[in-house]
């Protein structure tokens, strides 16, 4: 993380002598522990390792995914390598290997990045927002359904208002009801990997999807050799399977027995065998099946969401609805998808929050900082943007306050995430960023006498308490200060009536 | 220094006296680029022309971090062999560009909208969605 250069001015000791030299901000007064931005994250993510790691709240059965690879490698190296490296070739383990190793690092990768969230807008940028679309003064108590219609490449697309987010979503952006999170690019929410899959992981989902239906093939391939070359050395196929007939799945008295680990080892070779053969045969049809479904959505520059909402299907809406994000070539759709630069997370994870954060500004708003005496005592080693910028938040706090935007007495209805029809649950992810791009530490040390609301805004990460389990509705907090807080929907009907895609 | 004393002059009255935010241009796809319309706020304040230069070169700078070039495809086929580790160990091309716009940024600041009361916000504070620009009210318009 970037140092600071400037510290924290403290009016108490402005009067006093000079500021201390150039001590990094992050330490504050005691009056306030400097926080980072994921603390005060408003979505449905949990973070590890000071934010660096980013998980959806429900991880869905990311823990089996693993358990399962885990496993039935285990079993394949413990049992058929030995076999076949003395039959066949020593390569067999070696290859096994590095897919799974592949393997593996692509599904913790798709876990653990930032699919590309959308950090919700600024309390300023909500209300000019707001400003825009009110002009019809409308006295209905619904509102209408905010939609912005634009125009790329001929195609007419629509873009729909998100009332969590407070602003327009992007082309090709949709909000994870599960993760509470606009992502850009969003493809799916897929509960195997614990996260949502959007721009910035998408990469990795197809590469765990594609080195997977490898890895499958592989050690399914592996294991009917192992069975094959077992059963010529003397006995027949089934005999050889039938050779402990009563050890699993059933016990000597036929009752079925729960497999646990200690009856795995305890299993007969060709009985091991036969369990890797179940596992690879029931998965790699699904497995297969999707990484063939993702590489045409690749070569054609779709995502599943899109596919399955037939946005630029010719059968929906005007006859030559064409995808206009496509460049008409299977490999430049490719590269650009697979190969293409990797965008930055948006939502900055282990920067500091700083007073003119939403979240910081409920926190912290306390107008009673001198300006000119600071001003000159400027310290001439700050850049002049340091200092402007210095100057902003301590003249926000002065004079906006608690920051108001106008309430949307509307309930707000966000579409369910799309389900890729595959994957049977879904949960949602976060994302991480690298290091922030700055670090603003001059936040006036004022008692904020909206603490004791914003605490549990400023937990709303960890507990959620403010948000529902129901995306449809919210609670409204007493301060307009967490203007930005979902509010509640007061008689409801729903705020944004279901666009037919087109 | 002519910053620092617009900068004091700034602090001595130091009130935001709106904002403005130039939205995104969605007409070519999921680019990053921004609206060049000249905002009406801003008329009384900046030319019209100054403004469009420093939107087009922020676009032309996105547009060269987002570019589909030898350079990019390079990374990714690279990033791809070596299951995307590399992330973690090298700058992107991108982030590389973005501190290029950070310090383009800052130069605009100092040399041209600071001294007419203005603040520009690099757009990735913002998530990319929009560029903020901060009006101060000033009475004393030196210049």
């Amino acid at each position: 993380m970037k140092s600071c250069e400037y510290q924290q001015i403290d009016p108490r000791t402005l009067s006093a002598s000079n500021p201390s030299a150039q001590s990094c901000a992050g330490g504050q007064s005691s009056a306030q522990r400097s926080r980072r931005k994921w603390e005060v994250f408003p979505g449905k993510n949990r973070f590890y390792c000071d934010g660096r790691i980013i998980l959806a709240r429900q991880s869905g059965v990311l823990p089996l995914t693993l358990g399962l690879i885990v496993v039935t490698c285990g079993l394949f190296f413990a049992f058929d390598c030995p076999f076949l490296v003395e039959h066949l070739t020593v390569f067999i383990p070696v290859i096994g290997g590095v897919l799974f190793v592949f393997v593996v690092v692509s599904l913790l990768q798709t876990s653990l990045t930032d699919p590309g969230i959308l950090p919700r807008a600024t309390p300023d940028e909500a209300a000019d927002v707001e400003r825009q679309i009110d002009t019809t003064g409308t006295s209905s108590y619904r509102p209408p359904p905010r939609t912005r219609e634009i125009v790329i490449r001929e195609q007419v697309v629509k873009l729909k208002y998100c009332f969590t987010c407070k602003m327009f979503r992007p082309p090709r952006t949709s909000h994870c009801s599960l993760c509470d999170n606009c992502v850009e690019r969003f493809d799916h929410h897929c509960p195997w990997v614990g996260n949502c899959v959007g721009r910035r992981n998408y990469r990795f989902f197809y590469s765990f999807i594609i080195s997977l239906s490898f890895l499958i093939s592989f050690i399914f391939g592996c294991v009917i050799t192992h069975l094959t070359l077992r059963s010529q050395s003397g006995k027949g196929l089934v005999q050889s399977i039938q050779e402990s007939p009563g050890r699993y799945p059933f016990s000597a008295h036929g009752r079925p027995v729960r497999l646990t680990r200690r009856h795995l080892l305890s299993l007969d070779p060709p009985t091991r065998t036969v369990v890797e053969l179940v596992i690879c045969f029931f998965s790699i049809w699904s497995v297969m099946g999707l990484s063939g479904f993702h590489t045409y959505l690749v070569a054609s520059n779709l995502t599943t969401n899109e596919d399955i909402k037939g946005a630029w299907s010719s059968k929906r809406g005007a006859a030559d609805s064409v995808n206009p994000y496509s460049h008409n070539s299977v490999f430049t759709n490719c590269c650009v998808t697979l190969c293409g630069p990797m965008p930055p997370s948006l939502i900055d994870r282990r920067g500091s929050v700083t007073p003119d954060d939403p979240s910081a500004a409920a926190a912290s708003a306390a107008p009673e900082l001198e300006l000119p005496p600071f001003m000159a005592k400027s310290d001439t080693r700050m850049s002049p943007k340091e200092l402007l910028e210095r100057v902003v938040r301590s003249s926000e706090l002065c004079l906006l306050g608690r920051p108001t935007v106008p309430k949307t007495a509307a309930l707000e209805q966000e579409e369910p995430a799309p389900r890729d029809p595959r994957c049977s649950s879904c949960s949602s992810s976060s994302s991480s960023s690298p290091s922030s791009p700055g670090c603003w530490e001059g936040r006036p040390p004022c008692p904020p006498p909206t603490a004791a609301l914003c605490h549990p805004y400023g937990r709303g990460a960890r507990r959620g308490s403010l948000d529902s389990v129901n995306p449809a509705f919210r609670l409204a907090l007493p301060s307009p200060a967490l203007s930005h807080a979902p509010l509640v929907v007061v008689g409801g009907a729903a705020g944004s009536a279901p666009v037919p895609p087109h | 220094m002519a910053e620092t004393h617009s900068l004091q002059d700034l602090g001595q009255q130091a009130a935001v006296a709106a904002k403005v935010f130039i939205q995104r241009d969605y007409t070519n796809g999921t680019v990053c680029q921004f609206q060049t319309k000249f905002p009406s706020e801003l008329e009384t304040r900046i030319d019209k022309t100054q403004f469009e230069e420093t939107v087009r070169t922020l676009n032309n700078l996105y547009a060269e971090a987002e570019k589909l070039g030898g350079q990019s495809y390079l990374e990714g086929c690279l990033a791809c062999l070596t299951a995307y580790t590399v992330f973690l160990c090298m700058e992107t091309h991108y982030e590389k560009v973005l501190k290029k716009i950070a310090k383009y940024i800052q130069e605009q600041n100092d040399k041209i909208y600071a001294p007419r009361g203005l603040l520009l916000t690099d757009p990735i504070e913002r998530g990319l969605r929009v560029i903020e620009v901060t009006l101060f009210e000033d009475r004393s318009l030196g210049r």
